[in-house]
């Protein structure tokens, strides 16, 4: 890997970011609400308004108004809530960790269970087994997570009563309380990433098996835990990564209803807030952030696959 | 293409799918008429009634029969997501051969901005637009399209880019055709088999995407009978009274399960290694 391909990989990175805060600051600007209407209720005075649009620099061209945004943005300012008249950095930083704890659990989750599902599947191939983990995979990928976490609501807390219905406790406060309400989101956004990242575990280890040196391992008399483990794995799970780094997308967008449902003050639940009440600054911070989390997400994915993977060499 | 849909019938996927898929078709083109029970007709004597012989999938809190209500909402739920699939799958083939014909750094250019738009995931983007077009089923539509093109442009460029090598691209080019027909008239037709299979997988999605919206009020409204909606509006019964949920989101688990096992049954079907 030269130091070139990293350069360009990460302006890339820097043009997404680009791009998605100039669509952000974009579709937002088309709002038919005005913002001072917004702040100052329907009864303000036209001279009230006209105080707040100047304050607000409402009234400066479209490419001044993101030019300013931009420049607060960068400074990590990304202004004022229309909704609550704070700051909209560190609320939205506060539960962006939130969020952030919630898609770690469910990205663990599903590693811990999608792979070994996938090589199971694959080593299978034909049997009972690949059929089952093939039907499973069909169904996980089709239940939306509204579904799935209201089907789990009702075994898991009313039914049997084992887990916490909503909620979320701080695991610096109490450890087991945050973990067992961490557990139902966490499963119904892991839910659907198993059920794509198995199925693509499974297609990747099925032409690993097939390759001429398995085949030749196989001819050497090695045992068949051994080729699998020494040989196989090493080969069949590293287009996982991009997988994984491309399903975080999805995972970010589930982790928005599942705060909905669950009731984790993170920063999907602060997105869906900020849509309803039409707070933009929140609803631009929020989608950029996102947005960045991806884009750096895959550019790590990105490295990491370079380096484990000696085969390529970008020049 | 008799030899497409008989490979697809022979195989457990693209039957189950197409059986799935036969049935949901039913329901949208003759559901009003097979629904027993106007679906938004209120029965103050007939509310949370569990599954019966009279209320197949029971009532709702307003005493509105589901089973109706399901019958009548995959109107809604599956046409909707249908039509944006559809608009995201043209636009998204237009600009993807586009892309690929053009070449060079005009392709660069269009790839890596598609790229940034798809580092905003679809729900988002979906609430993005919703946020600012207002909260309607028509808004939720153009949502998931606009989401969709950047995913379609991929696909469409990836199978194009085969195609952009082929002789009859050279002689439509020898020829001195213009640009828009070469693209619009030559290449499009002969990729479009590819773009299908990839489209029929992503009505799942959009039919997901649709329902969640509506779950989130953002998409349908009350008291339309949309299959999210509906188990957005259950959710507040649903410790007694279960079915009320369960029922549609079921539903939207089905045909979602219904169009992936299609698509994944033309893919292998149209696939000439799997023969």
């Amino acid at each position: 890997m030269t130091a070139s391909y990293l350069f360009k990989r990460f302006m890339l990175v820097i043009y997404t970011l680009l791009v998605v805060s100039l669509l952000v600051f974009g579709i937002t600007q088309l709002l038919p609400a005005d913002a001072a209407v917004t702040l100052l209720g329907q009864n303000a005075t036209p001279q009230a308004l006209a105080v707040v649009r100047a304050r607000l620099g409402l009234n400066d061209p479209a490419w001044l108004q993101y030019w300013h945004w931009l420049r607060g943005v960068l400074h990590g300012d990304f202004g004022v809530s229309m909704r609550n008249g704070l700051p909209v950095a560190p609320t939205i930083m506060a539960a962006l960790g939130r969020s952030l704890l919630l898609a770690v659990c469910a990205l663990l989750l599903m590693l811990v269970v999608a792979i070994p599902l996938g090589i199971w599947a694959a080593v299978r191939r034909g049997k009972l087994a690949d059929m089952l983990v093939s039907v499973l995979s069909y169904v996980g990928i089709s239940f939306p997570e509204f579904v799935t976490a209201t089907l789990l609501l009702l075994l898991f807390a009313d039914v049997w009563q084992i887990l916490p219905a909503t909620g979320y406790v701080p695991l610096t406060e109490d450890f087991r309380g945050g973990i067992s309400h961490l557990i139902l989101p966490s499963v119904t956004v892991a839910m659907i990433l198993v059920a794509h990242v198995s199925r693509m575990v499974r297609s990747e280890m099925v032409d690993v098996l097939q390759t001429d040196y398995i085949r030749a391992a196989h001819l050497k008399g090695l045992s068949r835990r051994r080729i699998l483990w020494r040989h196989a794995l090493r080969n069949g799970l590293l287009p996982t990564i991009t997988i994984v780094a491309l399903d975080v997308g999805y995972l970010l967008g589930g982790i928005v209803v599942v705060e909905e449902i669950f009731a984790i003050p993170g920063i999907g639940r602060e997105l869906i807030v900020a849509v309803q009440a039409r707070d933009l600054p929140t609803i631009q911070a929020g989608v950029l952030i996102l947005a960045a989390t991806y884009s750096i997400v895959n550019f790590l994915a990105d490295l990491a696959y370079v380096f484990l993977d000696k085969r390529i060499s970008y020049a | 293409m008799r030899d497409v849909m008989k490979h697809l019938i022979l195989s457990p996927q693209g039957a189950v799918g197409l059986f799935i898929l036969v049935v949901a078709a039913l329901m949208v083109c003759g559901g009003a008429h097979i629904a027993p029970y106007d679906p938004e007709s209120i029965s103050i004597l007939a509310r949370y009634k569990a599954p019966s012989a009279e209320h197949w999938f029971g009532t709702d809190q307003l005493g509105r029969d589901i089973f109706s209500r399901v019958m009548v909402g995959a109107r809604a739920t599956i046409v909707l997501s249908l039509l944006a699939t559809l608009m995201s799958m043209v636009t998204g083939a237009v600009i993807g051969t586009a892309s690929a014909y053009l070449g060079g750094k005009t392709d660069e250019a269009i790839m890596r901005t598609m790229d940034a738009v798809m580092s905003i995931p679809s729900l988002l983007f979906a609430l993005l637009i919703v946020s600012t077009l207002g909260q309607s089923s028509f808004n939720a539509v153009l949502a998931i399209t606009i989401a969709f093109v950047p995913g379609m442009v991929r696909i469409a460029r990836s199978v194009s880019l085969a195609a952009r090598q082929q002789d009859y691209v050279s002689a439509a080019i020898a020829r001195g055709e213009a640009t828009h027909y070469i693209i619009l008239r030559e290449m499009l037709p002969n990729i479009v088999a590819p773009i299908i299979v990839e489209a029929t997988i992503r009505v799942a999605f959009a039919i997901m995407l649709f329902a969640t919206l509506s779950f989130l009020g953002l998409g349908a409204q009350p008291p339309e009978p949309e299959w999210g909606l509906m188990v957005s509006e259950a959710r507040a019964y649903f410790f007694n009274a279960p079915w009320m949920m369960l029922i549609p989101g079921v539903a939207i688990a089905l045909v979602a399960i219904g169009f992936n096992l299609l698509g994944d049954g033309l893919r292998d079907a149209l696939n000439p290694r799997s023969h």
